[in-house]
Parts: C-alpha cells; sequence; structure tokens
C-alpha cells in the first residue's frame, strides 16, 4: 500500500480540505489523521458510527502522597521544570509542568512520590468501507510523536496492504509531523503564497527531504497573491522539486465544509483544479512518466 | 553468530516488523545452533528516542547483525559503536530473511533517516 | 495589562490580530511564542535587533570516572543515555535537562555542559517592542524559550500582546499562564468551531477571562458566531473576509500601518479589548 502524507508547516493552508478530496478522489481505502492537537479530517469525511476507542497514555506524571510527604522540600528544590509548589506546607505536583523525570520520585526519602500512568488521549478506529485511524490529544499534553506513531500503526494494522493511503499531517516541524514522515512513499507539501506560508514552506521541505521520500508541492489560494506564486514555482525549481499543481481561491468552499462535503462532492473551481493536482500527485507516486 | 530482527510476534513464523525502533518484539536468532530467543520491546512505549534504547537492547544482548526494513540515526549512534553491521530486510517473513542473509544475499543499509528528536543544527 | 491570543488551529489569524492590535496602541510589546514557526517579525520587521541565546543543561561524563553501572541510563525515562562498548553516549536533543542521571551517578562521573536550544529575538518597530521567540529545528521543548520570553515582561507596565502557538498543549498553556485577558480567535468554519472548543477549554481550566474575535467572517450563517451565542461567549469583533486585508496579510504588511479603514477597526477593537480587562479588573480583583 502506498502512503501519501500532506503537510504544510504553517497551518490553515488547506491541507484537511485537500486531503479530503484525495481521498475521494482515490477512494482509499485507508486514511488516517496526524493532526491529533486539531483533528478535523473526520468532519469532511462525515464519519459517523462508533469508532474503536483506545486510551493513549503519555509520559507518567508524578503524584505526592501528602499523607507520607515529612515536608523535607527536597523535590521542589530539584524540579528542574518548577512543577511541584508548596501552599501551607501541602506539596502538589502541577501536571501540566510535569515531565515525568522521576527525580522526586527516587529523591523522596518517605517513598511519597509515585509516577503514574496519565490518560493523554484516545486514539479512534473507523472500520467499515475504509480504514480511518485518528485520535484527539487531550489538552495541555506534551509532545505528540508517539501518539502520532500510534495512529499509524493502527492504520497500517487495520488496513489492506493494497492501493492507496492518504495520511492528513499536522502543522509545524516538530516531533509529530517527523513522527508522520516516517515510512511514507510521498510527501505532498500545501504551500500557501503569502511571506508567512513561503518561510514555513521552506522550513518543511528541509525537514522532509532528511527522509528521502519523494516530495511534491502545490499551491493553494494561489491566486489571492501571483507574486508570491511565482516566487515559489522559482523555488520548487531551484531546488529540483516536482510543482503539481495551483489550486484558486474558492468561496464555495467554506460553504462546502460547512455543508460537511468535500469539494469533490460539489461543483466548483477548487475542486476541479485538485482533481489536476491529484492526477499528477498519482504519476509520481506510483512512478508512471 | 547472533542476528537481531523486529519482529511481530513471537515465533519464527512472523514478519518483520516496519519500524525498528517501536516494533513489538525482537527476535535473537543464533546462527549455529538455529536457536530463537524472544525479546520484548520495552522501547515501544517510550515517548522518544525509542530507537536509541530498541538499540541498547539489541547490543546487550549480544547481536552481531541487525536486519532491519530502516534504521533511524538515534538507534545507528548506538549500534555502529557496537560494531553491529546494518543490513535492510528484503521480505517480510523472519525466515525467509534469515536463509538470505545465510547466502550472503543481504545488503548493508545505506540510508539512515533522520530520528524524531535529532538536532538539525539552527535555522 | 497583559493578553493572550489563541486560536485552536493555525490559520485563522492569531498574528494577524496579535500584530495589528499591537500597532494599534500608542505603545506596546507583541511576544511571539510560537517558537517553532514564529511569523510576527515577519510584518514588524523590526531594527535595532539583540540577541539573547537560550540554553539548557545536558550530562557530560567523565570516562575515568564511569564504571559502566548504567544506574544513569537505566534511570532516564527519555532514553537519552546509552551505554555501548564500555563508553557511555548522551543524546544531547533528547535530554530533557532533568538533571536525575547527574545526581544519581554513584561515581560522581556525570556533570553538565550548556547546549543552545534556540534564541530570542529584542527588537523594535515604531512603536511596538517585538519579541522573537525561536526554537532550533529538531529541539524537543520550546518552554524555556517561553519561559524566557514571559520573564521579560513580568513586571512591564506596558500593554502586551502574546502571540501564542496555536492548538492547546502545554507550549500554548505556558504562554497564558500569568496573562489578565484571553482572546480566542475563530474562523467560520466547522473546522474553526472544534478547534475553538478547545481553547475555550483550556482558558476556562486556567480561570482567565476571554472573548473571541471572529475573523474571515462573510454574510452566511457563522457556526463559530452561533457557538459563541449559545455558550454566551462575548464577541470582541468581527474581522470581514476581504480580499484587500488578505492581500495585505500575504505580503507581511501591517493592515493598521497600510489601510485608513484597519486602523479604524483595530483602534476599536483595542478599545473593547481594554475595556473588558479594566471591567475584570474591576469585578475580579
Amino acid at each position: 500500500m502506498k502512503q501519501l502524507l500532506i503537510l504544510s508547516g504553517k497551518g490553515g493552508t488547506g491541507k484537511t480540505t485537500l486531503a479530503g478530496a484525495f481521498i475521494k478522489l482515490a477512494k482509499a481505502k485507508a486514511y488516517a489523521d496526524c493532526d491529533v492537537d486539531a483533528p478535523n479530517l473526520h468532519l469532511v469525511m462525515q464519519q459517523s458510527g462508533n469508532p474503536k476507542q483506545t486510551d493513549f497514555y503519555g509520559l507518567p506524571k508524578a503524584v505526592i502522597n501528602s499523607d507520607q510527604c515529612t515536608h523535607c522540600d527536597l523535590c521542589r528544590k530539584n524540579c528542574r521544570f518548577n512543577a511541584i509548589s508548596r501552599v501551607n506546607n501541602i506539596y502538589k505536583v502541577d501536571v501540566y509542568s510535569c515531565e515525568g523525570c522521576g527525580v522526586c520520585e527516587v529523591l523522596c526519602p518517605e517513598n511519597a512520590i509515585v509516577l503514574k500512568s496519565v490518560a493523554a488521549g484516545k486514539l479512534m478506529l473507523y472500520e467499515d468501507e475504509a480504514v480511518f485511524s485518528t485520535a484527539q490529544l487531550k489538552m495541555g499534553s506534551g509532545t505528540s510523536g508517539l501518539l502520532v506513531t500510534e495512529v499509524k500503526k493502527q492504520m497500517n494494522s487495520a488496513a489492506p496492504d493494497i492501493g492507496f493511503a492518504v495520511i492528513d499531517g499536522s502543522p509545524g516541524i516538530g516531533c509529530p509531523v517527523i513522527a508522520s514522515l516516517s515510512g511514507v512513499d510521498m510527501v505532498l507539501i500545501v504551500a500557501e503564497p503569502s511571506v508567512s506560508g513561503i518561510s514555513d514552506m521552506e522550513r518543511i521541505v528541509k525537514t522532509a527531504q532528511q527522509f528521502q521520500t519523494k516530495i511534491a508541492v502545490c499551491i493553494n489560494k494561489y491566486d489571492t497573491n501571483l507574486v508570491n506564486t511565482g516566487k515559489i514555482e522559482e523555488f520548487c525549481k531551484k531546488m529540483n522539486l516536482p510543482f503539481v499543481g495551483k489550486i484558486p481561491f474558492d468561496a464555495e468552499v467554506v460553504k462546502a465544509i460547512n455543508k460537511m462535503l468535500s469539494i469533490i462532492d460539489v461543483d466548483c473551481i477548487s475542486g476541479r483544479a485538485a482533481r489536476e493536482v491529484f492526477s499528477e500527485v498519482h504519476k509520481i507516486l506510483f512512478d508512471e512518466s | 553468530m547472533k542476528l537481531a530482527m523486529p519482529v511481530n510476534d513471537k515465533s519464527i513464523e512472523a514478519s518483520i516488523s516496519d519500524t525498528f525502533g517501536r516494533t513489538s518484539y525482537f527476535l535473537i536468532y543464533d546462527t549455529e545452533t538455529q536457536k530463537s530467543v524472544f525479546v520484548d520491546n520495552s522501547a515501544a512505549n517510550s515517548q522518544g528516542g525509542a530507537g536509541i534504547k530498541a538499540a541498547q537492547i539489541v547490543v546487550d544482548h549480544k547481536a552481531e547483525a541487525l536486519l532491519t526494513p530502516q534504521c533511524g540515526e538515534n538507534a545507528a549512534k548506538v549500534l555502529r559503536p557496537g560494531n553491529i553491521k546494518i543490513y535492510k530486510t528484503q521480505y517480510v517473513s523472519i525466515k525467509d530473511n534469515i536463509a538470505a542473509f545465510n547466502k550472503g544475499e543481504l545488503s548493508l543499509i545505506e540510508q539512515i533517516h533522520s530520528g524524531f528528536h535529532a538536532g538539525h543544527g539552527e535555522k | 495589562m497583559k493578553i493572550a491570543v489563541l486560536s485552536g488551529k493555525g490559520g485563522t489569524g492569531k498574528t494577524l490580530v496579535s500584530v495589528n492590535l499591537a500597532a494599534a496602541a500608542s505603545e506596546s510589546i507583541y511576544i511571539d511564542c510560537d517558537v517553532e514557526e514564529p511569523n510576527g517579525h515577519l510584518f514588524f520587521k523590526p531594527d535595532d535587533i539583540v540577541l539573547e541565546q537560550i540554553m539548557v543543561k545536558v550530562p557530560v561524563v567523565d570516562e575515568n570516572k564511569c564504571n559502566g553501572c548504567r544506574t544513569c541510563s537505566d534511570f532516564c525515562k527519555f532514553n537519552a543515555l546509552a551505554y555501548i562498548n564500555n563508553k557511555l553516549i548522551v543524546f544531547d536533543e533528547i535530554c530533557h535537562s532533568c538533571g536525575g542521571c547527574v545526581l544519581f551517578c554513584p561515581k560522581g562521573a556525570l556533570s553538565e555542559k550548556t547546549k543552545r536550544i534556540g534564541q530570542v529575538e529584542y527588537g523594535t518597530s515604531k512603536n511596538v517592542t517585538v519579541i522573537t521567540g525561536r526554537l532550533n529545528t529538531g529541539e524537543a521543548s520550546g518552554i524555556p524559550i517561553i519561559k524566557k520570553l514571559l520573564h521579560y515582561v513580568k513586571n512591564k507596565n506596558t500593554i502586551t500582546f502574546i502571540d501564542s502557538p496555536p492548538g492547546s498543549a502545554c507550549s500554548v498553556m505556558e504562554s497564558v499562564k500569568d496573562v489578565d485577558y484571553c482572546i480566542l480567535v475563530a474562523e467560520p468554519t466547522l473546522f474553526g468551531v472544534h478547534n475553538l472548543t478547545m481553547v475555550y477549554d483550556l482558558v476556562k481550566l486556567f480561570h482567565k477571562p476571554y472573548g473571541v474575535v471572529l475573523n474571515k467572517c462573510l454574510e452566511e450563517e457563522n457556526p463559530a458566531e452561533k457557538f459563541c451565542r449559545e455558550k454566551n461567549i462575548k464577541i470582541l469583533g468581527k474581522i470581514p473576509f476581504d480580499h484587500e486585508l488578505g492581500m495585505m496579510n500575504s505580503n507581511a504588511l501591517i493592515a493598521v500601518r497600510n489601510s485608513k479603514p484597519y486602523k479604524v477597526l483595530f483602534a476599536s477593537l483595542l478599545q473593547t479589548v481594554i475595556g473588558e480587562v479594566q471591567h475584570e479588573t474591576i469585578v475580579n480583583p
């Protein structure tokens, strides 16, 4: 099964909207939403029904048993993350600041501190006509690279070994993005023709190139700034990156999203342009010249 | 000699895992005695740096070669000083890969990919 | 007065709102806490840049003292230490700088050295002091940088706008910890509402007063507006979906400094926000 990952660097470029279109065009039997901080793909795919849910446990966090605490202050003094507070001689760990390093657990002379698993999110798996793997990270949780890996693993175990899988990636260039890059056959970068969009696109290209997968670039809302669109095309030429098309800004997109439809389901200019981008991506992914 | 492989199940009939760092189990296979030992991968649930811990397990079990579909930078940094040769698997089945290794058909991994937390230098 | 600007997802207009509110004030501080992808400085193009390197501590081993007991690598929850061929290897980029290995080494073989994870850039752009945090690619956490950014304004009286990272993860929490008010920016799509609920939950958890700015508003019914009315959330203002604004934004131009109507819109929004913050101070001192 070939895996296509859609990334953007910056948020709001249209990754999820385009991912939804591609899933429909490819009639993909498997897809995943790796944007675990703010998953949106299920809204486009109109996913209903009951997914299989699994709790996801992140790093365990320290818990202080106040009955055993003798207020020696060793824990608070040695916590590098300022996660332990003392109020009225009661010691408490701030679960959002605690990084689960375990120093306090070892230091406590009374064994009053234990690291406990905390549910940091939920994994969801829908299995009907297609396999859809997604997750939601709980508010305040730390790095989501592990959860992204679990989302992909979940998709891969449930999915058939044929055809095409589409992965909606997360924004940024950090750990969750790198986690989503591992094992994919091709990355499509959706760029936005703005100064910040170009800046973020360059960073994501640099990151993706480390993985030696096929990379292609397309521009969304290209007609909002033709000069910047030109700059992106120049950049692709210079870096020898296949430029697979540009999609115009389309007011119909918002209407489609709000009706929970994909841009392929309605007749609109962005949908038509997306079809052409898809056809180019397909050629590269399956090595057709 | 001892070979290590990331595998999906505790059986010689099982398949090679997609991932090295987060595989569920390792197979340590002795080519001379043809004995198999299956080890749980405690790195699988790590938040980060899974490749490092997984590689440490391989080193601690005195494997001389690792057969894997891919290998990350962090794991490679641990395996190289241990003089462990890293070969790229060609088949899904464990048995097929062992046979290929014995015939000298597997090649060494050329490209090490960057780790989840690799420092790429400043922008 | 410290005001954080948040949104559940990227691309909704956090930077647009925080940059323009800062520009609309007579004197202000703008802090970019989106340390993975700071964008505010692209609009301000600040002068007189002063750089400050942000360092964290990582362990370093004295091989003469190390006897391979592996207390350190067994302890490390982040897998930043490995022991191969009688040598301890430290993985700097993975280390969370907790100091545990150094504390617990029975032979005192570990000490600490500093490692650079990013920088803070201080500059000015007319009436705005622009402070940008930047995390190096691949580093584990931007929180030490965000802490430094916020430490700078701890005792400052000038009105401060904090451009938070998108989402609701721990880096966002760090950026709103000590603020007086939170502006939530929402876009008028189902995606926007879905993600608004996350930051809405976050600000309630931190007991921060908040209000919503609706961005990219069209004439149709707006699911984000509907959500606010249902939950009785104060709508501070609406920014229209406007081609001219989009154009300025894509060219990294600050609307307030380049367009009279937007100067008026953001000045009015600023007054509304200040009014809300002052009201909160009276009601909840």
